[in-house]
């Protein structure tokens, strides 16, 4: 299906891709597209590598694309980019996070996280790096990390059509809901 | 009105929507959530958490017998707990409506095995449907319920992970009312005697045939007609991965009504296509029947027959189609395998279980799982659910038997215990193995995400329950020797461990300290505090020994420069248990 568009977003267990991925989702929706998106995870509760795919378009029929096939691969953490990265279609989109989560092996001192990791990513596919954890902190909530990571997808996505902030304002905590704004609007103007 | 659920979410909704009072279930990925939502519809359902799933089917039969239309939902493992009275009620058929819903994982993502519950349709001789995304799973539940009434059958709902867990747009409906039929006392019926069952046994065959020719009538099961040269029979997910793969240039067989097939369906469609597939994922229970017919198809010779399915393998097997890849050195990216959470309490306890000589650790099903990898490696087996201490007791009797100097210690959750490791550990105490049972009891379900169970003082839907004391039901079974310690203290720990592995009788020890990440109760409050903190490292003293990191705390890292540990304040909670083990005292809580 040649219409359908596949969203790949990756990241380490608690960083809040499933919400970015529920308010993407449904933005999508509003908007008229089919939707789906799958949560990709195993055993991992806490700190594992996750997943999620949204795939829209008019009619969207697998739930789970195979390696190759993202258009667009958004990752929160800086190595997962790279673990990922075989998903993404040659020609496809790389936004990713600066930021490391040391795994457990590289905790104890028995792998190290690998260097270059940004080079080597930028040399495959077009990239976007953001410092999505510093923006958020200049903001006043670092956990607001993922939704400027939103704005930078959502500008990849050139689906700025979407009334973005109304589906943000539905999807989190009304306490939470400035930073976000702010977060979103952070992320759609890096470069 | 359309909104985004997973299939689980749906199947929920459609449990609603269709009228059905009555649900039960033990929490198991990927099913857990059918449940979750269910139980937000407090007036009209009634849904409960069994200990496990031969208590959550058998609860709701009981629902269907007395009239009302009933669900009991799990993973495929727990269909093999549930199987007693599986095969016999599809034997006394139902009152009201009942589904059973098998949340099969394909892949293994969280479970043990991979087996493909389509064959236990087969083998009970009920009727089976298969959903393949949201929507479907909405409506197929309705369907379900009845068909479940109008040919007596209990249905058996076949999900698998990808439908579980995925969203995609479903239209939500109305409830049904008066869906409730009146309870009428039926021996001949309900009373599976020998002589009842052998006239029933007659009445399972005649329903199979009347099944068989609704499987040919009903449009859960449709053709979708194209260009005929190639024909492709398909249920489940795999039906989405062949149209996404083969959209509308060839024809299909779509199968939602899976046990018994539609006969005349599928020999009409074969008689209409050239080349004729059968796309299924997990094993070739579609494709071992069509074959039965007479009928020529190519399925498990190209579609492998272990593991998800995907588009891209059903293209390159079929297709002989490859997408370019992204070419680079993927040996440079570094593990990243789940963890115990920092201050999990299960984490002190196997630090210093590891550390015994000559001890076999039999595990169980849980977070504690996890205690088997690296740094911890406190696990020599695990089987399935509720089997540590059954099988620490068969290993145990061995052992003594041949003189061999080894002493089994079993680990069992709290979840794990209520579900059948309570028939485990009577049998280590009935039948004199000095198996040493410990039960980690971190007050709530950990690793399918916090539901609550027996011991924890609530139950689904909110309501107080009995807290039942896990010392008092170990001592009832037979136990005489229990000991309660806190896990987060080492020495604790170490004494209750000599405690135990030096008597000549079994034992119990429950480690209790609530989840790290378990939202705390009136009742947790009282008897845990206000246990939150913070550690940190005094650098200038430490030694740089990793004693600490061999605790395996994911808030505690290495760095290599300057041979040095240091704890991330952002996921320490203070537990308290690298600071025990760290031999210089570099360790302080902050603020003490």
């Amino acid at each position: 299906m040649s219409d359908v568009k596949n969203i790949l977003l990756v990241g380490v267990g608690g960083q809040g891709t499933i919400l970015v991925s529920k308010i993407l989702s449904n933005g999508l929706v509003n908007a008229g597209y089919d939707v789906k998106m799958s949560e990709i995870h195993g055993m991992a509760q806490r700190g594992g590598s996750v997943s999620t795919q949204v795939r829209y378009g008019k009619k969207v029929y697998s739930p789970i694309i195979g390696k190759g096939q993202a258009d667009i691969l958004v990752s929160f953490e800086t190595m997962e980019a790279l673990r990922w990265l075989e998903y993404l279609e040659p020609n496809g989109k790389v936004v990713v996070n600066n930021y490391q989560i040391p795994s457990a092996p590289i905790l104890m001192g028995k792998q190290d996280y690998p260097e270059g990791v940004l080079e080597l990513i930028k040399a495959k596919a077009d990239t976007t790096v953001i410092r999505a954890a510093e923006i958020a902190e200049k903001l006043g909530n670092a956990k607001a990390m993922n939704v400027v990571l939103l704005g930078a997808l959502v500008k990849a996505m050139k689906i700025s059509y979407i009334d973005w902030e109304e589906v943000i304002k539905s999807s989190v905590k009304a306490s939470a809901v400035g930073v976000n704004l702010l977060a979103f609007k952070a992320g759609m103007n890096v470069e | 009105m359309k909104k985004l659920l997973t299939g689980n979410e749906a199947v929920a909704q459609g449990a609603y929507e269709a009228g059905v009072t009555y649900a039960a279930a033990y929490p198991g990925t990927p099913s857990t959530e059918i449940l979750e939502t269910i139980a937000e519809y407090k007036q009209d359902i009634i849904a409960e958490w069994a200990p496990n799933e031969k208590v959550a089917m058998e609860s709701a039969i009981g629902a269907s017998i007395a009239g009302a239309r009933a669900l009991a939902a799990m993973k495929m493992v727990g269909v093999n707990v549930a199987a007693d009275p599986l095969f016999s009620f599809a034997y006394a058929g139902v009152n009201g409506g009942m589904v059973l819903v098998t949340a099969d994982d394909p892949s293994l993502h969280s479970s043990q095995n991979e087996q493909d519950n389509r064959q236990y349709a087969k083998f009970a001789k009920i009727a089976m449907i298969e959903p393949s995304d949201s929507q479907e799973s909405k409506d197929m539940i309705k369907a379900a319920m009845e068909i479940s009434e109008k040919f007596n059958t209990p249905i058996l709902f076949r999900m698998t992970t990808r439908v579980c867990h995925s969203k995609s747009l479903v239209e939500i409906g109305e409830r049904k009312e008066d869906s409730k039929k009146p309870y009428v006392r039926n021996l001949s019926q309900y009373d599976l005697v020998p002589a009842v069952s052998k006239r029933l046994r007659a009445e399972l065959e005649k329903r199979l045939c009347k099944l068989s020719a609704f499987a040919d009538e009903t449009d859960l099961n449709y053709f979708e007609w194209n260009d005929a040269k190639i024909g492709i029979i398909s249920s489940g997910v795999a039906y989405q991965y062949a149209k996404e793969v083969f959209g509308d240039k060839v024809s299909y067989l779509k199968l939602g009504f899976t046990y018994p097939l539609p006969a005349k369906k599928i020999k009409e469609f074969a008689s209409r296509v050239e080349k004729l597939y059968v796309i299924e994922e997990l094993e070739p229970y579609l494709e071992d029947q069509i074959k039965q017919m007479g009928i020529t198809c190519i399925g498990k010779e190209k579609i492998p027959n272990m593991y998800e399915l995907n588009p891209d393998i059903i293209a390159k097997a079929l297709l002989d189609e490859e997408n370019p890849l992204i070419q680079y050195d993927r040996s440079l990216v570094a593990n990243r395998p789940p963890v115990l959470c920092a201050g999990c309490p299960h984490r002190g306890f196997f630090y210093e279980l590891s550390k015994k000589k000559n001890v076999v650790m039999a595990g169980d099903i849980g977070c504690y799982a996890l205690g088997g990898a690296d740094p911890l490696n406190a696990k020599d087996l695990c089987i399935c659910m509720g089997s540590a201490p059954s099988i620490g007791h068969g290993a145990q009797k061995i052992f003594n038997k041949f003189d061999e100097n080894l002493r089994v210690v079993a680990t069992i959750g709290d979840s794990t215990f209520f579900h059948t490791g309570i028939n485990s550990i009577m049998n280590i105490a009935y039948n004199h193995s000095k198996t040493i049972t410990v039960i980690l009891d971190n007050r709530i379900t950990g690793m399918t995400g916090h539901q609550d169970h027996p011991g924890t003082g609530f139950t689904l839907q909110g309501m107080p329950a009995k807290a039942l004391p896990i010392e008092d039901v170990v001592r009832a079974l037979g136990i005489n020797y229990v000991r309660t310690v806190n896990p987060l203290k080492l020495a604790e720990i170490r004494e209750a461990l000599d405690w135990a592995l030096a008597l000549d009788e079994p034992s119990v020890i429950i480690t209790r300290w609530p989840c790290v990440l378990k939202k705390q109760s009136p009742q947790d409050k009282e008897e845990f505090g206000d246990y939150w903190a913070t550690c940190e490292i005094d650098t200038e003293e430490c030694i740089g020994c990793k004693m600490c990191i061999n605790t395996g705390c994911p808030a505690l890292r290495f760095n290599r420069e300057h041979e040095k540990a240091a704890i991330d304040p952002v996921q320490c909670v203070g537990c308290e248990v690298c600071l025990q083990v760290c031999p210089v005292n570099a360790i302080a809580k902050v603020g003490e």
